[in-house]
């Protein structure tokens, strides 16, 4: 007799395991203060910079109906269209996330408590393309006052799907590195964003000039790549002596 | 069902009448149902001179109310073989409709139209703004119905059309409007996080104004 | 080794064989989930009535990640774990697992169930049960979401919303453990009441609660495993890429819905039926007169259980599956009102000169019947396809399902425990309490749910967070704060009923073995009955119902009193077992 009630217990027992095993309670984003021990202190003065070239000419920009949506409609009185390449008037390329491959030191980077903004207004991600260290926080907000979902598709990282119905913020996370992951909203399909997570903060996104700087590197050998999310990546090799700028030049080309 | 949502389509006034049929007949068995009850409550209520009646049933009264609501609800159901008939199987044929495809997928709806060439998949299809579609009125209609991603359900409360759109299997539902104005889509099936929102805005206008629309349709798509 | 050892704490009142302390496990849990149940349609309610508003109290303590509001993924987990744990934790648990336990050997004669052991599993493989789904509430992507039916592919594809990730999965498994123990007591129910009915209780001397009670067993031991099946294909879906659900591969989405409803269907049977044998049970004691036809009351209630199988593509007549089934279907549907119209005929026809005396399990009893009614009439609406066309999925359904299970089974559920609750106990609850409970309950029911037609009859679909997206539903606003603010009401009013139940388990007065001067077995022994029910097996000479009979000059008379001029009991077809069976 004593048997049956073992065993019931054990079956219990392992119902208790099945069902704890579903992972934990959110947990809060963490910032740099929580992470345990003094981090080293953010090495290097040097810098990479530079210019992604654009040569020949952007395919035409994909029209954007946004009838349905009146609200973010009337922001484009010219009418909105993709962001897949958007050329600068200076022949430079702009959102390609330029970042350090290879080459640093095997070391933990400090995480800045500082979140990172992702802004959903007028029916568009902005940035369209943003870095972010992993376990950094990312502030999703929605500026639109209309229901926006944030669906990041990572493959490494763990997905989400969130839902904001009104204006408001919201913090997330990403605890691997991960280079790209795309991010989209099921209420406009029109929306995508990429978000680039590595472990350190050496990255950067060229801007409306094409240009982009790296900053507070230690001196040495270093791969950085370049990422487009039509044309795809390159690699550039360069030497960074302690405390000195290098600048290098991507060119991609339009068809 | 009339007297709240107006009714803009052909089959709208059949399934009205319907629900006014079905209201009729609950009506009645309601109030003489919670009638008898109240009645009897108050009547039978204990009273210290009485006993109850001690009667086990009653042979006839029981056969009575059987058959009458048996009959009755039997011949409510093939009454309405008509009209479902009408609805759902007796479609229009292709060659007098508009033919319309829709796509259902979080938290969307994408009508496509035929092009120059009146078929739908091939290149020359227009293609409406997201959540925007547009319906001629006295032509009868056939849409394509599908869905890329879980089942949502085609709900435009006016037409009285509903039609969950499931992926991977095509189905077609029909409808004549008629009358113009703007009204709603609806999705009436659980799809996701933004299924309270999957809205789309349906115009219901004249012949000539629909293919007016899908002239500038073409334009936009060409023209960027 | 009957009644003489003394058993230890653990194992007279934990790991009990004992059925009707079995019965009163499931009571209590039962009833703790339908505290449960019932904030998470507060919830939905709060939503529904100020979207996307901060939510007092429970707004920061559950919302705190989404800024304390109810977020566009959690509305649809509410509205799935309402429905999930109010049928699967609640109903189906406190109808036959509490009651089906407690009263079936006391009311055919046995001492206790065929199986007591299994009897205890049954009890307690719900305890994982409620476990696991409890733990889907606190994993991070949420509880199921797909709704408590669950249809693919929301459900099997994990990216489609959070709660189809882990809670999806648990909720599957959950499920799972309570078919398994649905079953057992199925089998356990039909087999005591085929096998150890006392001398003389033919069937057709069976009170109504039992035959209800049998034939949901019946029901039980056909529909489950067909959602079980279901259950399996899914998780297997789920886990390791099977492709029965998956269009493109051969499967079908629509294949869920079939094998979904095959059981659904007859579940909804499962949570009245007993609530009907109560019924009838509750309102012949209370009239002083027999049940009126209780020959057809037992065929309707068979009918209901037979048609209950073929109708279920009622569910699906929108669905893409084969237009023609609609008029079948639809046929069968209609026809199942049928039974039930019988069974409310009867209930009236009981009433009719009769002496009635209006306590609390009565009104209850008649809460019962009279919203129970308005529960089936609307569904004339609903089996009408053409008509289906419009209200499928809207608050016409939602109105249909809370008038049958909450107007229908709840309040036999109230009737019940008021009724049962001396003869468990040993206390008499509170009539008076009772009786405002009742009246106030009534009220804010009916006026939480009777303007979910009229919400329906616009067309606004269910499961919206919020519904005032659509330009043809902002008008219908203002209704829907009104129901909120009754359903508000609504739960308050039940503190009446858990403080009298609370209150009367350890303050009541105590109670005779027969408050209710009421004929059926259960009532001929102390309150709370011995360990073994019955000090000696008795003999039945007659039904249940024999209220103000003329060979007596009470108006009772119970099922086992001999009176001269009764009829000898028949000979039983198996001789009675000497020995009580094995319970240790």
């Amino acid at each position: 007799m004593l048997r049956r009630e073992a065993g019931l217990l054990v079956f219990l027992g392992v119902a208790l395991a099945l069902a704890s095993c579903g992972g934990g309670a959110e947990t809060p984003a963490p910032s740099a203060e929580d992470q345990e021990s003094p981090p080293p202190a953010a090495t290097g003065a040097g810098t990479i910079s530079g210019v992604i070239n654009f040569s020949g000419t952007a395919p035409e920009a994909e029209p954007i109906l946004m009838d349905a949506e009146a609200i973010c409609a009337e922001q484009y009185p010219d009418g909105a269209f993709g962001e897949t390449v958007v050329a600068n008037s200076n022949g430079t390329l702009q959102n390609v996330f330029v970042y350090v491959k290879e080459g640093l030191p095997d070391q933990e980077w400090p995480v800045s408590s500082e979140g990172v903004l992702l802004d959903q207004s007028g029916c568009r991600y902005h940035p369209h393309v943003l870095g972010i260290q992993a376990g950094q926080t990312l502030i999703i907000r929605n500026s639109d006052g209309i229901l926006h979902n944030i669906h990041p598709m990572p493959v490494v990282n763990r997905p989400f799907n969130l839902g904001q119905p009104v204006e408001m913020d919201s913090e997330k996370s990403f605890a691997t590195p991960e280079v790209m992951i795309p991010v989209e909203c099921d209420v406009h399909d029109w929306m995508l964003g990429y978000i680039g997570v590595l472990s350190h903060p050496f990255f950067a996104v060229s801007g409306s000039d094409g240009s982009f700087s790296i900053s507070g590197l230690p001196a040495g050998n270093y791969v950085v790549e370049a990422w487009h999310e039509l044309y795809g990546t390159q690699t550039i090799s360069v030497s960074v002596a302690e405390g000195g700028t290098e600048q290098i030049e991507f060119t991609y080309a339009g068809s | 069902m009339g007297g709240l949502v107006p009714g803009i389509s052909t089959i709208a006034a059949p399934i009205d009448r319907l629900f006014t049929v079905v209201l009729i007949v609950t009506g009645v068995a309601f109030f003489l149902v919670e009638g008898i009850l109240i009645t009897f409550l108050v009547r039978y209520r204990h009273r210290t001179d009485r006993r109850a009646t001690f009667i086990h049933g009653n042979r006839t009264v029981e056969v009575t109310w059987t058959l009458v609501p048996g009959l009755m609800l039997f011949g409510l159901a093939i009454f309405q073989y008509g009209t479902w008939r009408q609805a759902k199987i007796a479609f229009p044929d292709e060659s007098r409709a508009q033919l319309v495809g829709v796509s259902a997928n979080q938290f969307e709806w994408n009508a496509t139209y035929p092009g120059a060439d009146g078929q739908l998949g091939t290149p020359d299809d227009l293609a409406a703004p997201i959540n925007v579609l547009h319906f001629p009125v006295g032509v009868p209609v056939i849409i394509e119905l599908q869905s890329t991603d879980v089942i949502h359900s085609f709900f435009i409360p006016v037409l009285r059309v509903k039609q969950d759109a499931v992926p991977g299997r095509p189905v077609s539902v029909w409808f004549e409007a008629t009358q113009s104005g703007q009204h709603e889509l609806a999705c009436a099936e659980l799809c996701g996080l933004g299924h309270y929102r999957m809205r789309g805005q349906v115009t219901f206008e004249a012949p000539e104004d629909f293919e007016a629309w899908l002239v500038e349709l073409a334009a936009r798509q060409a023209g960027g | 080794m009957s009644g003489t050892t003394e058993l230890s704490f653990i194992r007279r009142y934990v790991f009990s064989t004992d059925h009707k302390v079995i019965g009163r496990q499931f009571l209590f849990t039962a009833l703790a989930f339908f505290t449960l149940g019932g904030t998470l349609a507060m919830l939905m309610r709060t939503q529904l009535a100020w979207p996307w508003q901060e939510i007092p109290f429970l707004g920061k303590l559950l919302y705190g990640n989404s800024g304390n509001i109810l977020a566009p993924e959690a509305y649809p987990a509410l509205v799935t774990m309402h429905g999930t744990i109010m049928i699967f934790f609640f109903i189906i648990p406190i109808l036959s697992g509490a009651f089906g336990n407690f009263l079936i050997p006391l009311m055919i004669g046995a001492r206790d169930m065929a199986f007591p052991r299994l009897n205890l599993l049954s009890y307690w493989v719900m305890v994982p049960a409620f476990l696991v789904m409890l733990s889907s509430f606190f994993v991070a992507t949420g509880t199921a979401a797909a709704g408590w039916t669950s249809y693919v592919p929301l459900s099997a594809l994990p990216d489609m919303i959070p709660g189809s990730e882990a809670g999806q999965t648990l909720w599957v498994i959950s499920l799972m453990l309570v078919g398994t123990s649905s079953l057992m007591g199925a089998i356990n129910y039909i087999t005591t009441i085929v096998m150890l009915r006392a001398p003389g209780m033919d069937m057709f001397r069976l009170p109504m609660t039992i035959w209800a009670l049998f034939v949901t067993a019946i029901l039980v031991t056909f529909a489950t495993p067909v959602l079980t099946a279901a259950l399996i294909l899914l998780l297997l879906e789920r886990s390791i890429g099977t492709l029965f659900f998956t269009v493109g591969a051969g499967g079908q989405a629509i294949l869920w819905q079939h094998l979904f409803w095959f059981y659904s269907h007859p579940a909804v049977y499962i949570m009245i039926l007993p609530a009907m044998g109560i019924a009838s049970d509750v309102i012949s004691t209370f009239s002083r007169k027999p049940l009126f036809g209780y020959k057809p009351m037992v065929y309707a209630i068979m009918a209901i259980a037979g048609l209950g199988f073929i109708v279920w593509g009622h569910h699906m007549f929108v669905s893409g599956m084969n237009p023609l089934l609609g008029m079948t279907f639809m046929t069968s549907t209609m026809m199942i009102a049928l039974p039930s119209a019988i069974k409310t005929f009867n209930w009236l026809g009981t009433l009719w000169r009769g002496d009635l005396h209006l306590t609390a399990p009565m009104l209850n009893a008649l809460a019962f019947v009279s919203t129970f009614v308005i529960g089936g009439l609307s569904g004339v609406y609903t089996a009408a396809t053409p008509v289906d066309i419009f209200l499928h999925d809207t608050y016409w359904i939602v109105g249909h399902i809370h008038y049958v299970l909450f107007g229908g089974s709840v309040f036999g559920v109230f009737a019940a425990v008021q009724y049962w609750f001396p003869k468990m106990f040993g206390r008499m609850m509170n009539d008076a309490w009772g009786k405002i409970h009742f009246g106030l309950t009534f009220v804010s029911f009916n006026l939480v749910f009777i303007p979910m037609f009229i919400l329906g009859a616009y067309g606004m679909p269910r499961r919206i967070a919020d519904p005032y997206q659509y330009d043809m539903f902002a008008p219908l606003q203002g209704l829907n704060q009104f129901m909120t603010i009754s359903l508000y009401v609504l739960a308050l009013t039940q503190v009446f009923f858990f403080v009298n139940v609370f209150y009367s388990l350890v303050r009541g007065k105590a109670a005779p073995s027969n408050p209710w001067q009421a004929n059926t077995l259960e009532w001929t022994v102390s309150s709370p009955p011995p360990h073994e029910n019955f000090d000696e097996v008795p003999t039945v000479y007659r039904g249940p119902y024999e209220y103000s009979s003329p060979l007596v000059a009470e108006d009772w008379l119970p099922q086992d009193r001999f009176v001269d001029g009764a009829r000898p009991p028949s000979v039983p077809e198996r001789p009675y077992p000497a020995a009580s069976p094995a319970s240790d």
